[in-house]
């Protein structure tokens, strides 16, 4: 068997145009994963047992199944009910871009919650009752004292996360979808050359990393001036 | 200084205090007069944190009355509020915000609380930081800091509420021995302004020079309560002279 470094070389242009596909997906999922990770984390912290509960089986569901299963049963699942197919959703929900948005979107929201709360448990007990001894408001502890210091916190593990969900983009190739695998996968099959192509994918997957794992370095550098003497 | 017999700014009357099925506090009565300065001192575990914790709502008292310069401490967040308006606290800990400098650490209240502009918050801090004496280090974070210099600067953030009351639980206890005198000086200048405070300390220098009353805790209980001239000398437990012997030794 044989390596042809020059096909790696050849076809890295070509799955740098599934890049942008998996970029989107990425910043899209995260976004609004994120913001739903808040939302849970605050009913996992509210002290309402119906609120706390329904975050724990939540997250509970998403972190204990595989996402190519949750990305299945949205895309080929949900279309089995009349009732979507009926509803606007379907708009949406037809589409397979839409499908993952969703999938990895609550999937992100479950992990992130997850992380956040470590964060805010990290949180010394004494700098409560400090901002209480102070006359703080409950939310105003949080806005100012606990939730800066839970961010910090959480940066590394949440980095992971990013990290991970673009590892796990690469689901969307199996439902029709051209990222940087679908790509990789579709010259592989006009080729013969899974070898070198998917090294190339790889290498473009790798820079990714890099990138994403600048990005937190930076974030944690700016979040984390105090912790350095 | 203020006289011995005056309006008493803190009443404790009977108060009980339990963590499940442990009692912490058995009933503990004590008055304490506007302007005076009452160190707590007594074995770990005697209680001494719990009361003064209560006198800002850190815990729920159980049972018995606290009142506070005229305002009784209950369930209403009305009170709690007017009453840590009134009342400082500096925690053996220090507890500074780590992700906020000394300045910052001094202005989130009265920003929050009092609601005043950031450029009269940070005037404001200035100025305690003055007093504390290490206004230089206003740029600082907590962890940038030396133990007196962080603890120096928790009694500013305090001060910067204007406060009536200053409580102290062992502002001296996780300091390195060098560090200790600068926050005891800066804790009897304190004293000196005429401000109330209840110190728990095991420093007998500070008691005797410093406070007007000194009180002697035991298992939840106040076991002995005087002026540290006959608290010294004719302490009339055994279990403080007990106490005294341990403490004074070393
Ligand atoms: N949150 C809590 N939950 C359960 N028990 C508690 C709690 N806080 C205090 N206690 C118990 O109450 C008793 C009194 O504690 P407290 O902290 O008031 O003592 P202390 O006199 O301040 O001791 P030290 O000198 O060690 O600080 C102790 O036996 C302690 O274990
Ligand atoms: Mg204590």
């Amino acid at each position: 068997m044989s390596f042809e470094l020059a096909l790696v070389w050849e076809s890295l242009p070509k799955i740098v145009e599934g890049m942008g596909l998996t970029i989107e997906l990425l910043v899209l999922s995260l976004v609004v994963g994120t913001a739903l990770a808040v939302g849970l984390v605050l009913m996992r912290i509210s002290g309402i047992a119906v609120l706390e509960w329904t975050a724990f089986v939540y997250t509970y569901i998403f972190r204990g199944t595989p996402m190519l299963v949750q990305l299945f049963i949205i895309y080929h699942g949900l279309a089995q009910f009349e009732a979507i197919r009926d509803s606007f959703l379907w708009v949406f929900l037809r589409e397979p871009f839409w499908c993952a948005i969703l999938a990895f979107s609550l999937n992100v929201a479950a992990y992130t919650a997850e992380i956040l709360r470590g964060g805010i448990q990290g949180v010394d007990r004494g700098l409560h009752e400090a901002g209480r001894a102070l006359g703080l408001k409950t939310h105003q502890r949080f806005l100012y004292i606990t939730a800066p210091i839970a961010i910090r916190l959480s940066l590394p593990a949440y980095g992971n996360e990013i990290i991970s969900l673009l590892k796990g983009t690469a689901l969307v190739s199996l439902i029709t979808m051209y990222d940087i695998t679908g790509v990789a996968r579709t010259i592989v099959a006009k080729t013969f050359a899974p070898y070198e192509i998917f090294v190339s994918a790889a290498i473009v997957y790798l820079c990714l990393t890099w990138l994403i794992q600048r990005g937190i370095g930076l974030a944690e550098r700016r979040f984390g001036r105090y912790v350095r003497r | 200084m203020p006289a011995d017999s005056g309006e008493p700014i803190i009443v404790l009357d009977q108060v009980t205090k339990s963590f499940g099925g442990f009692q912490a506090l058995k009933g503990v009565s004590l008055n304490v007069v506007r302007g005076h300065k009452v160190v707590v001192c007594g074995p770990s575990g005697s209680g001494k944190s719990t009361m003064i914790r209560c006198i800002n709502r850190l815990e729920e008292h159980n049972g018995g009355r606290i009142v506070v310069d005229g305002i009784e401490l209950t369930a209403s967040i009305k009170n709690i509020d007017a009453v840590r308006r009134e009342v400082g606290m500096v925690f053996q800990q220090f507890n500074l915000f780590p992700h906020l400098t000394a300045v910052e650490n001094l202005m989130l209240a009265p920003r929050l609380v009092r609601k005043i502009s950031k450029k009269e918050a940070r005037a404001l801090a200035m100025q305690y930081l003055e007093r504390v004496h290490i206004p230089e280090q206003a740029d600082k974070y907590p962890a940038q800091l030396s133990g007196g210099q962080q603890q120096r600067v928790a009694i500013a953030r305090s001060l910067c509420m204007k406060p009536q009351i200053m409580l102290f639980d062992e502002p001296t206890s996780a300091l390195d021995p060098e560090m200790i005198k600068e926050v005891l000086d800066v804790m009897g200048e304190l004293a000196q302004e005429g401000m109330t405070m209840i110190v728990v300390t095991h420093e007998m220098g500070f008691a005797r020079s410093v406070a007007d009353l000194v009180v002697f805790m035991d298992k939840g209980e106040i076991v002995e309560q005087a002026p540290p001239a006959e608290f010294f000398a004719r302490p009339r437990s055994d279990r403080t002279r007990a106490f005294l012997g341990q403490i004074l030794k070393h």
